[in-house]
């Protein structure tokens, strides 16, 4: 049976960068446990609606929350970050740090786990994502693109949390690494019962990881619904995006 | 009625320059109050004061020498006009104590070091890494800002200490073996025109002149935006903003401390 506990909400949220309006009142809900894919045309907001949950910008009216809770801006300190996983579009992963400590970072640096612990942690996590064990002491230039994705991954995961958010991960990869990707979120969403929020450019990563697909336009949420949703054509401007067919009206 | 252009563009340029001074204080503050707020990043501290003061001795060290040489020459050859020749020792001493040494060495590092922060944490902010500290639940503030500033104000008295002694040994060198002095009688004139105030108000502006040098850095790269462009722009803008404020500061202090 679906579960329908809500486990973030953005209401009504608002935000602007200078003169452009990027989110113009965005209702969306994303149910715990589900994996929701945000699909849209560039420079829609995807990816301020995943800052906005994260508490990395400030919305100019609305809120979000977590759990019923409002997100803070800024708030790296509070407990409930450490609840998130995040992986971004470039890896973000520190070129000054190994891999096993670009992993283990926050079980370093925010939960103070002894360092032989957290190396075997980060090997562990390696794992987990196909990654052999003596990567772990390279540095990320080293590594290819799609390692260097997978290694941001671990990170991802490595702390347990139950909400993940992956921001355009296959973008820039080759078919079959974009594959391998796509398997490893749905493997570790799956593992951890966390619920995902996914923003993708990528339709057979939507189709990949999606159980839940929201396209956003002009703002605002133009269509929510099952994946099914989408290849039943219940919006055509969604059908006409999904297919990449151009379409006058956007 | 609206304005004449060009005072319209020199309130827009004023208006402006206010709201950089008062975001650059701002940020100023916050780095200050993650210097003292724990969690302390200790290794974090000790790779900065490696890579700002080690890695700066080799420029800073050539700066000073050839500083030191040329000022003893042109004392010479200007005190030589009113036959006050024998004064080169004490005014390279007092030059180089208390006005060329922390000056000079905080350009250099306004060059080396806050154009290394500003396009390190810059390129940082490009690829999204100070998203992702906040993301990992770590104040970048504490884990990238403090340590870097702190690093500058422990580094910079020390490099400047170093770069007095540097200096004046150059000039030394050039009035023992061009100028006809006598190595001794140099050392005691040296030793004898400086008092202890003269070294710690060199010193005191060498902290003041760390502490501006890496928040210009830091606050230019912190701020970066507009990628690669974004980057160069945040470089130039520390390396211009740290040395207009470093001589700012120079005049306030001396004019403080004579």
């Amino acid at each position: 049976m679906r579960d329908e506990t809500i486990k973030i909400a953005w209401k009504s949220v608002t935000k602007s960068f200078g003169r452009k309006t990027v989110l113009e009142g965005l209702d969306l809900v994303a149910y715990e446990g589900r994996s929701l894919v945000i699909i849209g045309g560039s420079g829609t907001g995807k990816s301020v609606t995943i800052k906005l949950a994260l508490g990395l910008l400030r919305p100019d009216s609305g809120s979000v929350e977590i759990d019923g809770e409002a997100v803070e801006y800024g708030r790296e300190n509070d407990p409930g970050v450490q609840q998130i996983g995040m992986l971004f579009q470039s890896g973000a992963l520190f070129d000054s740090l190994s891999v096993w400590e670009n992993v283990s970072f926050r079980l370093l640096h925010a939960e103070h786990v002894k360092k032989g612990e957290a190396k075997e942690r980060a090997i562990a996590a390696l794992d987990q994502v196909d990654l052999e064990a003596d990567i772990a002491d390279r540095r990320p230039a080293e590594l290819s693109g799609g390692m260097q994705r997978r290694v941001a991954l671990a990170r991802a995961v490595v702390g347990k949390p139950n909400i993940l958010f992956f921001d355009e991960p296959t973008t820039g990869l080759d078919p079959v690494t974009a594959d391998l990707i796509n398997q490893l979120i749905v493997r570790q969403v799956k593992t951890l019962g966390a619920t995902a929020v996914t923003i993708t450019h990528d339709m057979a990563s939507m189709r990949a990881i999606a159980d839940e697909v929201a396209m956003i336009r002009d703002g605002n949420i133009l269509w929510h619904g099952d994946l099914e949703g989408v290849d039943s054509c219940e919006n055509p401007t969604v059908c006409d995006f999904v297919a990449g067919r151009y379409s006058p009206e956007g | 009625m609206s304005l004449p252009n060009p005072f319209r563009a020199t309130g827009r340029g004023v208006l402006a320059l206010m709201r950089s001074a008062g975001a650059i204080t701002l940020f100023a503050a916050a780095a200050v109050f993650a210097m003292v707020r724990p969690p302390y990043f200790l290794g974090q501290l000790l790779s900065q004061i490696w890579r700002i003061g080690f890695l700066s001795l080799p420029v800073v060290g050539l700066t000073a020498i050839f500083t030191g040489g040329a000022l003893a020459l042109n004392i010479y050859t200007g005190g030589s006009r009113f036959n006050a020749e024998s004064f080169v020792p004490n005014i390279v001493a007092l030059g180089i104590v208390r006005e060329l040494g922390p000056v000079i060495a905080a350009l250099m590092l306004a060059g080396r070091v806050s154009a290394g922060i500003a396009a390190e944490i810059g390129a940082m902010r490009a690829t999204e890494q100070i998203d992702a500290l906040h993301t990992l639940s770590t104040d970048p503030m504490r884990y990238l800002i403090a340590p870097r500033v702190l690093a500058g104000v422990l580094v910079l008295p020390i490099l400047v200490a170093i770069a007095n002694v540097i200096g004046v040994l150059g000039g030394f060198a050039v009035s023992t073996t061009s100028l006809g002095f006598d190595g001794a009688i140099y050392v005691q004139n040296t030793v004898d025109i400086l008092t202890r105030w003269d070294v710690v108000s060199g010193l005191i502006k060498a902290t003041v002149f760390g502490f501006l040098l890496t928040v210009m850095g830091c606050y230019h790269g912190y701020n970066a935006a507009g990628g690669a462009q974004g980057v160069g722009r945040a470089t130039t803008n520390a390396v211009v903003g740290a040395a207009v404020l470093i001589f700012a500061a120079n005049f306030l202090l001396t004019s403080w401390f004579v």
